[in-house]
């Protein structure tokens, strides 16, 4: 299969321009450019350069150690991949959760949701949106905000601290914690922890309502030129309620397509594979799943917030569905469906956490003490969350003696895959075609690459080999590893 | 110091970060001493970090290193690191000896490789990736003194903000850092 840009016809006549690292994104990636002689674009791909072998190796550890584990694939969201782990795990153990135990996880979700949006928009692109895609290199990241508007970098460090803090208090740590076990959680939250979150809470949902105040004037602003960026047509998926509202811990999978038509919905995540599947190209670690009955050239969609805030009906909470009214009808709908649009809907998103905080705060079952269930023992589980980065799936088998014979992850990101390809080759044909190629220019792949918040970390959980051969030294020039491809074209050691 | 000749711009010390085989929760941990970032940017400049768009890193003070080493472009950038920085610290578990991604160390990459890439049932093509654009996976994890020398350690999984904070101030202080009781996290 082939999508334009993808593949140049004669790259050995090209000339290479990388952006590597891609910066200001998590985890590691790279961007490759070919140009002709005119730096007319021929071929641009976004790399995903690492790989871990997670699912290989997580064979044979007992099952509970799974949620603490795997975590360990990223430090953005940690909280995602032990929660989605634990979903699974639940269903291993055939265990229902008890009203505490389900209300203590989302708690820590939205936790998650507020401190992961905080950073993403504040610390990493609100450089770009606030002094401009092109702006000088050496001011543009977080340190030049807090020089130029010290009291937005001030409360995106705190809206950050805040679900940081509720991370803590429920998970026993702010990164890699251990607060969700299979059936359960482990740690009540107590009147005083509780309190401690609920003094701040206000403040931090009128933040967030800033937050939104601050993407949408800058959508005013530059209404032309943000709708028209590395935009794409594609078709989206996520988790919705059963009744179609927003639902970040648990739902049903909902696609649509290209012109918002429901192609499935409420489909039952546990047997996901039934609707999605997975294409491997060689120049990058991360897959390219799509919809099955679509095939890969058709089928390939996006998710994260911007398709979640229109996939679902309504949000569940009334100013942030207020400002997602708001943000589907305006200027006819045309951010909706912008790259730069996924900005917007990020902070709506965070402030319908902040106001699910605030809900969770005030329910009376988030203080109890019935944290563990129990059920029938089964052998398959499927966990599904959605991340803050969107649609995040773990799947496992487990056999009778508890341990993992076979684990397979879907992470966000792999899903934004085709997507951020699209995106960027969009942005070459917008501004590159024909023009000298600048670092300011460069940055404008990579402003489309950060608005899908990429998790490139998380992305790179497999393995991969390549056709060199490499030797690894020590301090003092003794050999310590090596590899080489050998004749069926495999890996292998010294 | 010289307190009256010194001009506060010039003090400033310049501190690289970047993470290898590493989970980036080593530098969100970093990012939780909060509102003491806006204080330690008074301090500090940040040259190549994932938090600014220095692609490269020149001449510092101060280099931090969070993840282990799994590929040659890691090792490519733990010798940038070691060339330019006069102080190199490895940041959490995965710098330190390795950590999770080092639970591969047990297995065959060829097992991996084509369970992850090709027998994978819920793949439509299969084929291991093999681009000259991807950087040669090693065949093991490796502890980043291992190749470089490291002139300070930070454990935990990620080591605690204070413990980087605590880090950071003293080297600030002209002190030797110290971790006492409490900030020293082996988890
Ligand atoms: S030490 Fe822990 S937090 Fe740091 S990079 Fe490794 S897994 Fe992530």
């Amino acid at each position: 299969m082939a999508f334009e840009l993808e593949t140049a016809s004669h790259p050995e006549t090209l000339k290479r321009v990388a952006i590597e690292p891609v910066s200001r994104v998590e985890g590691h990636g790279k961007v490759t450019l070919l140009l002709d002689d005119d730096n007319k674009v021929h071929q641009v791909r976004l790399h995903i350069v690492e790989f871990r072998g997670f699912e290989r190796f997580i064979q044979g550890r007992p099952y509970w150690e799974v949620p603490v584990m795997v975590q360990r694939l990223c430090g953005i969201c940690p909280v995602s991949h032990h929660l989605a782990a634990s979903k699974a795990m639940d269903m291993i153990l055939g265990a229902k959760l008890t009203p505490t135990a389900e209300k203590l996880r989302r708690l820590m979700h939205y936790g998650q949701i507020l401190q992961s949006h905080a950073l993403h928009f504040f610390h990493l692109s609100s450089p770009d949106l606030l002094f401009g895609f092109g702006s000088d290199m050496a001011t543009r990241n977080i340190v030049g905000v807090a020089a130029a508007v010290p009291e937005v970098a001030k409360k995106g460090v705190l809206l950050r601290k805040y679900g940081q803090e509720i991370i803590r208090l429920t998970a026993g740590k702010r990164v890699h914690g251990t607060g969700a076990v299979p059936g359960g959680v482990n740690k009540s939250l107590s009147v005083e922890e509780r309190d401690l979150l609920l003094k701040d809470i206000y403040q931090m949902v009128a933040w967030s309502r800033e937050a939104v105040g601050i993407i949408k004037g800058l959508f005013e602003k530059n209404l032309a030129e943000y709708n028209a960026f590395g935009r794409f047509d594609a078709h989206s998926m996520g988790l919705v309620r059963a009744d179609g509202a927003m639902d970040l811990y648990h739902g049903g999978l909902r696609a649509r397509d290209k012109s918002g038509e429901i192609i499935f919905d409420h489909f039952d995540y546990g047997h996901y594979w039934e609707k999605i599947s997975e294409d491997v190209k060689p120049w990058s670690y991360m897959k390219f799943p799509f919809m099955k009955h679509l095939g890969p050239d058709e089928g390939w969609y996006r998710v994260g917030p911007l398709t979640r805030v229109a996939n679902c009906d309504f949000i569940p909470t009334p100013l942030a569905d207020h400002e997602r009214k708001e943000f589907l009808a305006y200027d006819a709908g045309r951010p909706a469906g912008a790259t730069l649009g996924y900005h917007w809907a990020r902070m709506i998103e965070m402030l319908h956490a902040a106001e699910s905080i605030k809900d969770l705060l005030h329910d009376e079952d988030i203080l109890g003490t019935d944290l563990m269930a129990k059920g029938e023992r089964q052998e398959r589980g499927v966990g599904v969350i959605e991340a803050p980065r969107g649609t995040l799936i773990h799947h496992y088998r487990v056999n009778e003696d508890d341990l993992v014979i076979r684990a397979n992850l879907i992470v966000s990101t792999t899903h934004n895959n085709q997507a951020m390809n699209e995106s960027i080759r969009q942005v070459a044909r917008q501004y590159f075609d024909g023009r000298e190629v600048t670092e300011g220019l460069l940055n404008h792949i990579e402003v489309a690459i950060r608005c899908f918040d990429p998790c490139l970390s998380c992305a790179t959980h497999a393995l991969g080999q390549m056709p060199l051969e490499v030797t690894l030294e020590d301090a003092a020039g003794n050999t310590i590893d090596s590899l080489y491809k050998d004749a069926h074209g495999v890996s292998r050691g010294k | 110091m010289n307190a009256n000749t010194a001009t506060p711009a010039k003090t400033k010390l310049r501190v690289a970060t970047t993470s290898l085989a590493g989970c980036f929760g080593c530098h969100m941990s970093f990012l939780d001493i909060d509102e003491r970032i806006l204080q330690l940017v008074e301090l500090v400049e940040f040259d190549r970090s994932p938090i600014t768009d220095i692609k490269h890193c020149g001449p510092c003070d101060l280099g931090i290193i969070e993840g282990g080493v799994c590929n040659a472009e890691n090792v490519h950038v733990l010798h940038e690191f070691r060339k330019n920085c006069k102080i190199l610290v490895a940041m959490g578990a995965c710098a330190v000896n390795g950590g999770l991604p080092a639970q591969r160390n047990h297995l065959d990459l060829r097992d991996i490789l084509e369970e992850v890439y090709q027998t994978e049932p819920g793949l439509t093509h299969g084929g291991i990736p093999n681009d000259p654009e991807l950087p040669l996976p090693l065949n093991k994890v490796h502890p980043i003194h291992e190749v470089v020398k490291i002139d300070y350690f930070l454990p935990g999984c990620p080591p605690p903000a204070d413990a980087i904070w605590k880090f950071l101030t003293d080297l600030l202080a002209g002190r030797t850092p110290h971790l006492g009781h409490g900030l020293l996290h082996y988890d």
